[in-house]
């Protein structure tokens, strides 16, 4: 009785590489960039870069937090102009000065902060700014777009209001958007990052369908499975520069690690979580009594959660996005109200706190959406100061801002920030304005961390080096509530995991019991009695 | 060939120069009605920059001209940062006429070591309290304070008008005006015999202390990031909907000051026109500073200029006075449009084949 999500849900942990499939390494270049060299001030984010995509080709772009993959595909859709380097689209050489060009060439990007009006229907985003003569006629647009749809296999229905749609179809919309027009070549920024697994198998069928027509996908990704299982070649970048192409059936996860850090990863060496000791005779520190919620549109999305973390434990919640995991996590960051039930930090009740007092009594947060918690025009060490501005005073209310930098500074160092502290956060690679609120939060040894989604956008040396961190605060004595779709990630960490459905937890169960069998059947909303 | 704009940022060294374009493409373009009144747009362009700095008494006048807009200008900035999108100035500013001049009045047996403090904290909290309203219904019922602001400067007008028909006529002329203010409740003169006074020192301290409070506070700095992006700040513990309710009491007591300015150190008396537009002059101001206090404090002074100038160039060369209000209006749309110019680029390029 396992329906399609949970098998998805399973297939995480073990993604196969799909059959082999007819080799495109020979099909003519659709995109050819040659010596690529992008500036930023005295940075140099991509350093003549050499890049081709075949004709038919998925190819992935590889390489740790900051190493140039967004410069170089922004340079590809026109947002940014290299200082050198050419480069040619099917042959013949472009000038790509903008978007508007890129498009013309047949070259679509989608980034992970989507362009669409969500009030508006699919049909009429999709149409947006590209619609021959002034007048638009929605019906005949919309029927068009069906079309389209239905032709490239891209599920999606073209009345419903974006707002209304999930991340994985707003991608859809966007991937279509893209596709209707014209594109023959698609940029993928990190789009399984926001994606949940039955998603993520969603987008790769249907680039393979669009693949057997001649699409060429740009895909960007931090996980070295999903790359292994979609692409037929894999360039990987290091600080600006091409370490190498690669066919991706010759090559393995490992080599493609190695390339990107550029020696060895040795095996993380580190404490296998053990399960508690005595958790029940201690009280615990962070205790949710019934807590329920309502979602943006007014609709119940937690129904009387109870939880409990201890001191020195990492509680994993997993579940299918949209089961409530956003709205309780911002219930524990204070930034929404619970409509019933108790909230107790080591005793302390938090139930209507605001985000200051939630910090007072010692909670951290990791929020799952960067853009929300970062105040992108500030400054690096404005961001890391903001959520405890008051220790900055000296006299006179006065903002002592060489301390600030100084903490940025030392804050950069510990955990390997590419930037520097006067640089604004608008600035930085995806991974490094994660790595901006991890310092921020951890560097603060709070007494219980929420933490969502902590290793979205990380390399995979950043995310083994969270993951430590994460082990660390436990070891320290901190209770974590660890909030993610990966469910490795939640196998690896937690002590204890709680499987959330609809906005109830369905079971808890400790991690020598969780199989991923038996959570996949909590996640689709199985109860634990029925296991 | 074929113009496009296209999106690249400025770069660094181009930035400071962009004010400097839009006031030289203003020039150019406002020529056009220099010309269409027979007269030669570089005369008219000197008596507008040149020759009010050339005597001292003129120098003086600019400052005098610069003063309320100093005010409103910075009253104007304070809200923008916070995100309070204030365009009340102009009712405020009046709601702070208004008190100046019922504490003036009284003042007959007060020194002004006393009267002047009273009326200067009575037009503060006048414009506070004209601004309280919009403010909470902002933050407490997220009512777009751009509307209620605005309308809050008509009522405002009205108010004043029906006053000064009403309870505060002239007993002797029977003109709508208010009888003149104590004489100790006047702003002294700075410089004898020039119209110079206390109100420019004042302005010259309210932009101190908020230059200050923006640059170098936690208050200041959290008020930028309540401006920036609410929902970050809320996430880092700022309380944003107080900071912006500070933000809106303060815009509204500053532009309050400029009423106080008006009464006690040039009219003398309350009159309906008491204003003159500085209200909506101070969005012009704090836009062409680009929301900075020094940046607003240098768009005050040439407006100042342009102002003492179009007197000027009016008596030598007959052209309208009214040329002044045209040329700061055109000013503040090149401007807008320039400041494009920080973002995008204007390119000119051959068709391909
Ligand atoms: N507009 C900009 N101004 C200044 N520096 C920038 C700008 N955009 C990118 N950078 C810098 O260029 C470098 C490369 O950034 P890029 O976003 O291409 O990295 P990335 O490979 O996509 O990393 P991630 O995996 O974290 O997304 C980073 O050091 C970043 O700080
Ligand atoms: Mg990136």
């Amino acid at each position: 009785m396992r329906d399609a999500r949970q098998a998805s849900a399973l297939r995480m942990a073990r993604c196969t590489p799909h059959p082999m499939q007819p080799t495109t390494s020979s099909n003519p270049l659709a995109v050819e960039m040659r010596g690529i060299t992008k500036r930023f001030g005295a940075l140099v984010a991509n350093d003549r870069v050499d890049f081709r995509l075949r004709r038919g080709q998925i190819h992935a772009l590889l390489g740790e937090n900051g190493a140039g993959k967004t410069t170089l595909m922004r340079i590809l859709y026109g947002l940014y102009h290299a200082d050198e380097g050419e480069i040619r689209v099917d042959g013949r050489p472009a000038a790509i000065r903008s978007p508007k060009d890129a498009i013309a060439l047949g070259i679509g990007m989608v980034t992970q902060h989507f362009a669409l009006v969500p009030p508006l229907t699919v049909a009429e985003n999709v149409v947006l700014g590209y619609n021959p003569g002034v007048r638009l006629n929605l019906a005949a647009a919309s029927q068009k777009v069906a079309e389209a749809a239905a032709r490239l296999g891209i599920e999606v229905d073209p009345r419903a209001l974006v707002k209304d749609l999930s991340v994985g179809e707003r991608q859809r919309v966007e991937i279509l958007k893209a596709l209707y027009r014209n594109a023959n070549v698609l940029i993928l920024d990190e789009p399984t990052a926001v994606l949940v697994p039955q998603e993520v198998d969603q987008l790769f069928a249907s680039l393979r369908r669009l693949q057997e027509h001649g699409l060429s996908v740009v895909f960007i990704s931090h996980k070295l499975y999903e790359v292994m299982a979609i692409t037929d070649q894999v360039t990987v970048l290091r600080g600006g520069q091409v370490v190498g192409t690669v066919n991706t059936a010759e090559t393995t996860q490992a080599e493609l690690a190695r390339m990107m850090v550029g020696r060895s990863l040795a095996p993380v060496e580190r404490t296998v979580p053990s399960l508690a000791t005595g958790s029940a005779a201690r009280s615990p520190l962070l205790r949710l009594e019934g807590v329920s919620a309502v979602d943006n549109k007014g609709l119940p999305a937690l129904k009387g959660v109870s939880l409990e973390v201890h001191s020195g434990e990492i509680v994993g919640l997993a579940g299918v996005s949209g089961n409530g995991q956003t709205e309780l996590a911002q219930v524990l960051e204070g930034v929404r109200r619970p409509t019933a039930g108790r909230i107790l930090v080591d005793g302390q009740d938090l139930t209507h706190a605001d985000p200051a007092q939630v910090m007072q009594a010692g909670v951290g947060r990791i929020p799952e959406d960067r853009h929300a918690s970062l105040v992108l025009d500030f400054t690096v060490a404005q961001n890391l100061a903001l959520e405890h501005l008051d220790e900055y005073v000296v006299g006179g209310g006065r903002l002592d801002k060489g301390r600030m930098r100084q903490h940025a500074e030392q804050l950069i160092a510990e955990y390997q920030i590419k930037a520097r502290p006067d640089d604004r956060v608008r600035t930085l690679s995806g991974g490094n304005m994660q790595k901006v609120i991890l310092a921020r939060v951890l560097e603060r040894r709070p007494k219980v961390l929420v933490a969502a989604q902590p290793t979205r956008g990380l390399d995979v040396g950043a995310t083994e080096y969270v993951r430590g961190k994460l082990l660390e605060q436990r070891e320290r004595g901190a209770a974590i509530l660890l909030i993610s779709e990966d469910l490795d990630e939640i196998l690896e960490l937690a002590d204890r995991i709680a499987v959330i459905y609809e906005g109830e937890i369905r079971g808890v169960l400790p991690r020598r019991e969780a199989t991923p069998e038996r959570l996949g059947l909590l996640m689709s909303g199985a109860r634990q009695e029925q296991l | 060939m074929s113009l496009r704009i296209e999106r690249r940022p400025a770069p660094a060294w181009f930035r400071p120069l962009i004010p400097l374009l839009a006031v030289v493409l203003t020039m150019v373009i406002t020529s056009a009605l220099v010309l269409l009144v027979r007269a030669n747009p570089l005369h008219a362009y000197y008596f507008f920059l040149v020759e009010p700095l050339s005597s001292r008494v003129s120098v003086i006048e600019v400052l005098v001209k610069a003063t309320p807009l100093l005010l409103t200008g910075t009253a104007v900035i304070f809200a923008f940062v916070g995100g309070f999108w204030n365009i009340g100035a102009e009712g405020q500013l009046l709601a702070g006429a208004t008190a100046a001049t019922a504490i003036g009045l009284h003042m007959h047996d007060a020194p002004p070591i006393v009267a002047l403090p009273l009326m200067i904290v009575g037009g503060f909290l006048a414009g506070m309290a004209w601004v309280l309203v919009p403010a909470l219904m902002k933050v407490r019922l997220a009512i777009d304070e751009v509307v209620t602001t605005l309308l809050l400067n008509s009522v405002a007008l009205l108010a004043v008008s029906a006053l000064l028909n009403g309870p505060w006529r002239d007993p002797i002329s029977q003109w709508p005006q208010s009888p003149e203010i104590a004489a100790s409740a006047i702003f002294p003169k700075l410089i004898p015999r020039s119209r110079l006074h206390l109100g420019f020192i004042l302005a010259l301290v309210v932009i101190a202390v908020v230059w200050y409070v923006l640059n170098h506070t936690a208050f200041g700095l959290r008020l930028r990031a309540a401006g920036q992006s609410p929902e970050a700040a809320r996430f880092a513990g700022v309380k944003v909907e107080r900071t912006v309710l500070v933000a809106a009491l303060v815009s509204g007591g500053i532009a309050g000051l400029a009423g106080v300015n008006e009464v006690a150190g040039i009219h003398y008396h309350l009159i309906d026109a008491i204003s003159g537009g500085h209200g909506y002059t101070g969005i012009i101001v704090a836009t062409l500073g680009g929301l900075s206090p020094l940046g607003g404090t240098l768009a005050a002074l040439f407006i100042g200029l342009i102002d003492t100038g179009s007197q000027s160039v009016s008596r030598a060369l007959g052209v309208p006075i009214y040329l002044g209000d045209v040329i700061l209006a055109t000013l503040l749309l090149v401007t807008l449009a320039t400041l494009l110019l920080q973002r995008y680029r204007i390119v000119l390029r051959r068709r391909t084949a």
